[in-house]
């Protein structure tokens, strides 16, 4: 199959961006990335510069590739992160419009890598259990609701990928931030820090992303299925906590 | 040089104790005079930066992803075991012990083995008091299920996705130390070297991957948790970054390099499926639990799977291993599957694949039960091939998946440098000769939760009031000078082949002669084909950009060249074991039936090599392996 690409590239954060395009012969068994795989390497055997992107465990797990095919964050497949996107999904003949995550939270560092670093302050500002090493109590002392847990573990499979802010037309966090305040607001173990957690991690999130209006298409595109009901539950506890903490 | 494992004296159960009494402490007020230097944010990093970070240690954390997260502990599925004994069938610390001793073909510890599973039960009290979603029971309790063919249920999990879990809680636990400011983070930053001055680890050098920028950093401790090197073989389950540099560089600056040939080839992975293809995908092996391994009995077969009649398949392992079947562990299963598809029996892109049918699990049980077992998995497998696997068999192959193999620790976790630490998947230390399933985990978050913290502790009071070196002394001038050099003379080459391209050939002579079939003729061809493709390498590698840049055919370069070095090692070490053991089966060495035949008189040891200069052999030296309690036997899955 035939297609053509029109690929974002910016040489460095201050760079100003452009299109090109390029055109390139896929198979429907490869996977996208490795469409790109073989357009660095006729870039590189040319004496091109090959395309920079993200990307690591190619199963969909760790999170680090994210590109927006066509305007979709991760492109035409439901539930499906962009590694895990096979051209089988595409025909001979297509055009593909390809960028980085579209957010002015997340910088542009090369072409279609972006700098996440705002994810990764939300989560210190208070997305953990403070429990040192050693100090934790029998592990069945405490029993979980099975629905409950199952639910946190719903949440918990966010993989911190970014879609969700990129795919936002507000570039809000709220999908991202509630995931993890939504995990572990569910567990018996995160109850303590439930009001501060809550309070401290919307705002830093606040302080990076923009404002969630509801539009749901953060849900659409998260290659996890994550929720908005998260989205409402955070909601909940970051107002009950500013209601009695203030 | 005598190899000291500093194995602690008396009976095994109190051997940790003892280490723990007999080690020096460093008193709370004088811990924040020290410095760590953590490379790697996986399980056992992230959870050793935290746990140290906990104490008052101030320590620097560096990983290569542009955030601590992404470690490639994230993609561990299966589970982690515990000696719990939740479920009252009979285990204990002695029985994970036993279990873990035994499938690492007596070439592991013990002593460290028996550690292992004393701390196992720790690891859960600790990930479930940070709020890891593990699977429970109705009443509320943990579940465990049987996991790789074990006798007990032992496993903990979260769904497919244990690894991710459990990797989100050590970032988290990362996390709350980096905002204290107790632990500084350093994402998309790579270690290219070691510095060594007077023989001890004294700091690392490592490259901005996005500035481009070398520096050096001091440290009054190095911890190396940076994972296996699968990835030698270019197809792996790895992560595409996973890659050998920091623990090889620090083998070129004199620390030992341990078990290299041992390397561990997962049966259940997604077959490759053409020549352009980047990486493998492993399918849970909870999958063999329901599904049946079969190919057709004759070669060259062209019919589909589900037009090959009954009495024209061959389930080969249920023929060849009656009371296991489907459920050998791993090393035979792979063997198994690589000896059909030689004959010529194999299925799929190249001949290379075997089935995995559920057609009698889905006709027994109905199709809702297998859905809930392994429904996320099924879609995987759909989403990858295409295929519909509640229709059509699942086509499997072995992949290169996780290295036993490392860099030499001592009961500390200490290498032979005195200051650097190695930790996890880096080290050789629990494995043996075969890793079981569910017990990387564990070991990752043994060694960063539980061990480093409480054994780093008697190597810096020793050291306790010496100046930490500053990074303008001439060790680290030289060492970043090396760098620089190194990255220079890639930039430099000017040829005419992509990094991938010799990346790709290499993993070919690696996975030919010294994948899950290995033989003297073929491990010595492979080393010059080696050395020859390397030499290739230097001369005709076309690296593009500039070093002070976001370049990553750059960052590729520079690992590739190490994994030729360790490359050669691995099929050397392969070479001079002439025995079979665990996942490292020599042809030569085999019973009369087909299975591995393990030589203890001749090789219970540990084979640690010691770099000796470009160009020159390698020497081995040896730590001999006792075993007290577990007498060594010769498995048998029939």
């Amino acid at each position: 199959m035939y297609l053509t690409l029109h690929v974002w590239r910016q040489r460095n954060t201050e760079a100003k961006g452009r299109f090109e395009t390029y055109t390139v012969e896929a198979e429907p068994e490869m996977s996208f990335l490795e469409m790109l795989d073989v357009v660095n390497e006729r870039l590189i055997s040319e004496g091109g510069d090959p395309i920079a992107f993200e990307h690591d465990c190619r199963e969909g797990i760790c999170g680090s590739c994210g590109l927006m095919i066509n305007g979709q964050a991760h492109g035409p497949e439901a539930m499906t992160a962009t590694c895990q996107l096979h051209m089988r999904k595409f025909k001979s003949g297509d055009t593909l419009r390809i960028e980085p995550w579209r957010s002015r939270s997340f910088p542009v560092l090369r072409d279609l890598v972006v700098d996440r670093t705002p994810l990764d302050k939300i989560i210190q500002a208070g997305g953990f259990v403070s429990v040192s090493t050693g100090s934790a109590p029998e592990a069945n002392l405490v029993p979980v609701q099975r629905d409950k847990a199952e639910l946190a573990m719903d949440a918990a499979a966010c993989i911190g990928c970014g879609a969700c802010v990129a795919q936002c037309p507000n570039g809000a966090g709220q999908l991202f931030t509630a995931a993890k305040v939504a995990h572990l607001a569910l567990l018996p173990q995160g109850q303590p820090e439930r009001d501060q957690r809550a309070i401290k991690m919307v705002e830093t999130m606040e302080s990076y992303f923009g404002n969630c209006s509801n539009y749901a298409e953060c849900e659409a595109v998260c290659p996890k299925g994550i929720s908005i009901d998260f989205i409402a539950r955070m909601n909940r506890d970051y107002l009950a906590a500013k209601l009695t903490r203030g | 040089m005598t190899l000291d494992a500093k194995i602690p004296s008396g009976p095994i159960q109190d051997k940790w104790d003892k280490a723990r009494f007999d080690l020096k402490l460093v008193n709370p007020a004088n811990k924040r005079r020290f410095e760590i230097l953590v490379v790697g944010s996986g399980l056992a990093g992230g959870s050793a930066a935290a746990s140290l970070g906990e104490l008052g240690y101030h320590v620097k954390c560096f990983c290569y992803q542009d955030s601590a997260r992404r470690a490639h502990s994230i993609s561990a599925q299966g589970g982690i075991n515990a000696a719990k004994n939740y479920r009252n069938d009979g285990d204990s610390i002695w029985r994970l012990f036993y279990d873990t001793v035994k499938g690492g073909d007596f070439r592991s510890r013990e002593a460290n083995v028996y550690r292992l599973a004393q701390v196992s039960n720790a690891i859960i009290d600790q990930c479930v008091a940070q709020g890891v979603p593990f699977g429970r029971e109705y009443g509320g309790l943990l579940d465990n299920r049987s996991f790789g063919g074990a006798q007990v249920s032992r496993t903990f999990y979260a769904r497919g996705q244990t690894g991710q879990q459990l990797q989100l809680g050590a970032y988290q636990a990362l996390s709350r130390q980096i905002a204290t400011g107790q632990v500084e983070m350093f994402p998309r930053t790579e270690m290219l070297d070691l510095v060594v001055v007077d023989g001890r680890a004294r700091g690392i050098v490592t490259r901005d991957m996005v500035s481009g920028e070398v520096r050096s950093w001091s440290g009054d401790a190095v911890v190396l948790a940076t994972g296996g090197y699968s990835n030698v073989f270019y197809l792996s389950t790895n992560a595409k970054g996973c890659n050998t540099t920091a623990i090889w560089r620090a083998h070129r600056r004199g620390a030992y390099f341990a078990n290299p040939c041992f390397t561990q080839i997962h049966p259940t992975c997604i077959p490759q499926h053409g020549d352009y293809q980047s990486k493998l995908t492993l399918m849970s092996e909870s999958l063999r639990n329901d599904g049946r391994i079969w190919v057709p009995k004759a070669a060259g077969e062209t019919r589909s799977a589900t037009s090959i009649p009954e009495a024209e398949r061959d389930y080969y392992l249920e023929r060849r291993y009656p009371a296991f079947g489907n459920l050998v562990p791993r090393d035979i299963a792979s063997r198994a599957a690589k000896a059909v598809c030689d004959e010529g029996r194999g299925v799929g892109h190249g001949g290379r694949g075997v089935y995995l049918d559920f057609a009698d699990s889905i006709q027994r049980l109905g199709r809702p039960a297998i859905e809930a077992r392994y429904g996320n998995l099924f879609e995987m497998y759909e989403r990858i091939t295409g295929e519909d696997p509640y229709q059509v068999p699942m086509r499997i192959y072995p992949a290169p998946h996780y290295t036993m193999g490392g860099l030499w620790v001592d009961y500390n976790l200490m290498s032979n440098l005195p200051g650097l630490f190695v930790i996890g998947e880096a080290n050789f230390s629990d494995h043996g000769a075969n890793r079981l399933g569910a017990s990387a985990l564990m070991q990752g978050l043994a060694d960063g939760y539980f061990v480093l913290p409480n054994t780093i502790s008697d190597y810096l009071a020793r050291h306790m009031g010496e100046k930490r070196l500053a990074t303008d002394h001439a060790g680290f001038a030289a060492v970043e000078g090396e760098v620089e050099e190194r990255t220079r003379t890639l930039l430099g080459v000017g040829g005419r082949r992509t990094v991938d391209t010799f990346h790709r050939e290499l993993g070919k002579i690696c996975d030919d002669a010294c994948g899950m079939s290995r033989e003297r003729g073929g491990l010595e061809a492979a080393m010059g084909k080696i050395r020859a493709l390397r030499e290739e390498f230097w001369q005709d590698v076309k690296v593009p950009g500039e070093g002070r840049e976001l370049n990553q055919s750059l960052e590729k370069a520079g690992r590739l060249a190490d994994h030729f070095e360790l490359a050669e090692l691995m099929c050397r070490d392969a070479a001079e074991r002439e025995e079979s053991c665990g996942t490292h089966f020599r042809e030569e060495y085999q019973t009369e039936e087909n299975e591995a035949r393990r030589r203890d008189d001749e090789y219970s040891y540990v084979a640690a090599w010691e770099w000796t200069g470009e160009g020159n052999e390698p020497v081995m030296h040896r730590e001999d392996l006792t075993f007290e309690y577990v007498p060594p036997s010769q498995r048998s899955y029939k």
